[in-house]
């Protein structure tokens, strides 16, 4: 299936959960955080949250601003 | 210098720090550290799995207490998805609610502030929203929930310093939350005077990340804050149109 992971498009096997789609981008757990079309997704679900079709998935840090 | 207390929690520095600006972490780390700050604010952006280094980091090693901003948004539901989002990666509910008009100001919109101010307090969150020096909005703000506020002294990153002071004065008059300057500091002296007009604190990142020796204008700034604020509690002269003899006149 089609998903959107930071903006770009990419092609992941059905059944694909957050965490998996969060570890394609990066192995930190702590510091980062997750929201699935616009709706936060606690790190608590990760595991147990798959993503469906066309899903836009955020991943988001903490950076230098403001 | 008296702490600083912001929904319930005591700062002995009264210098918020900002991170926007810095060449490299390692700048930043000094001049955070020259600074003397407790409280720094960062921005939440998509993660980039080719950057080295996290501003978290040089915080958590430094003792900083983060303060995550909504820096970028347009909309009320922007920024409450962010701060929503800051919540769960740092584990922190406060937040600095910043909800820009246009891009070429950086002003804040007050519409979409509030409404965004509302939400988020309703959502358990220490909410300190970036505002005009808009009295009205500040006493609406507080209403509503939020745990300070901070007005601009001049549009971000500017450094024209403190373009109405008398609007500060009424922010700080009527405000029964901290009043923290916020955007528009460019030296020392403007940090003084936020504190002298009696805000509670001054954040600022700009005049420090991007002078020519960062760590010596976070020195300036702290000692200016520290400055301003004791003039402040021991109350200036009043102004007078004529001389004052401060000697005898009489021989």
């Amino acid at each position: 299936m089609k998903v959107t992971i930071n903006g770009s498009p990419r092609e992941v096997p059905d059944g694909t959960t957050v965490a998996q789609a969060v570890r394609i981008l990066t192995t930190a757990t702590t510091g980062v955080a997750v929201a699935v079309n616009d709706e936060v997704v606690t790190r608590g679900s990760w595991d147990t949250t798959a993503l469906g079709d066309s899903d836009r998935v955020e991943v988001l840090t903490a950076v230098q601003g403001g | 210098m008296d702490d600083l207390i912001i929904a319930g929690e005591k700062f002995s520095s009264r210098l918020i720090m900002g991170t926007g600006g810095a060449p490299s972490l390692e700048v930043l780390d000094q001049a955070l550290a020259a600074s003397g700050t407790e409280l720094t604010t960062v921005a939440m952006r998509r993660l980039d799995p080719s950057a080295r280094g996290s501003v978290l980091d040089v915080l958590r090693r430094r003792g900083i207490k983060v303060l995550p901003n909504t820096a970028g948004c347009f909309t009320a539901g922007e920024a409450v998805l962010t701060a929503r989002l800051a919540r769960e990666a740092l584990g922190t509910n406060w937040v600095k609610l910043e909800v820009i008009a246009d891009e070429r100001t950086l002003l804040p919109d007050p519409i979409e502030t509030f409404d965004a101010a509302e939400r988020l307090v309703a959502d358990g969150f220490v909410v300190l929203p970036y505002i005009g020096d808009d009295p009205a909005l500040a006493r609406r703000l507080e209403q509503a929930g939020c745990a300070a506020v901070m007005p601009l002294g001049a549009p971000i990153g500017s450094g024209l310093g403190i373009r109405n002071p008398h609007n500060i004065e009424l922010i700080v008059e009527a405000a029964g939350v901290p009043v923290i300057l916020d955007a528009g500091i460019g030296t020392a002296s403007d940090a003084a005077l936020a504190m002298e007009l009696g805000c509670d604190a001054v954040l600022l990142a700009t005049a420090v990340t991007r002078a020519q020796r960062p760590d010596l204008m976070a020195a300036a700034m702290r000692s200016a804050v520290q400055a301003g604020r004791l003039a402040r509690q021991a109350g200036r002269i009043p102004r007078r149109r004529y001389a004052e003899a401060s000697s005898p006149m009489t021989p």
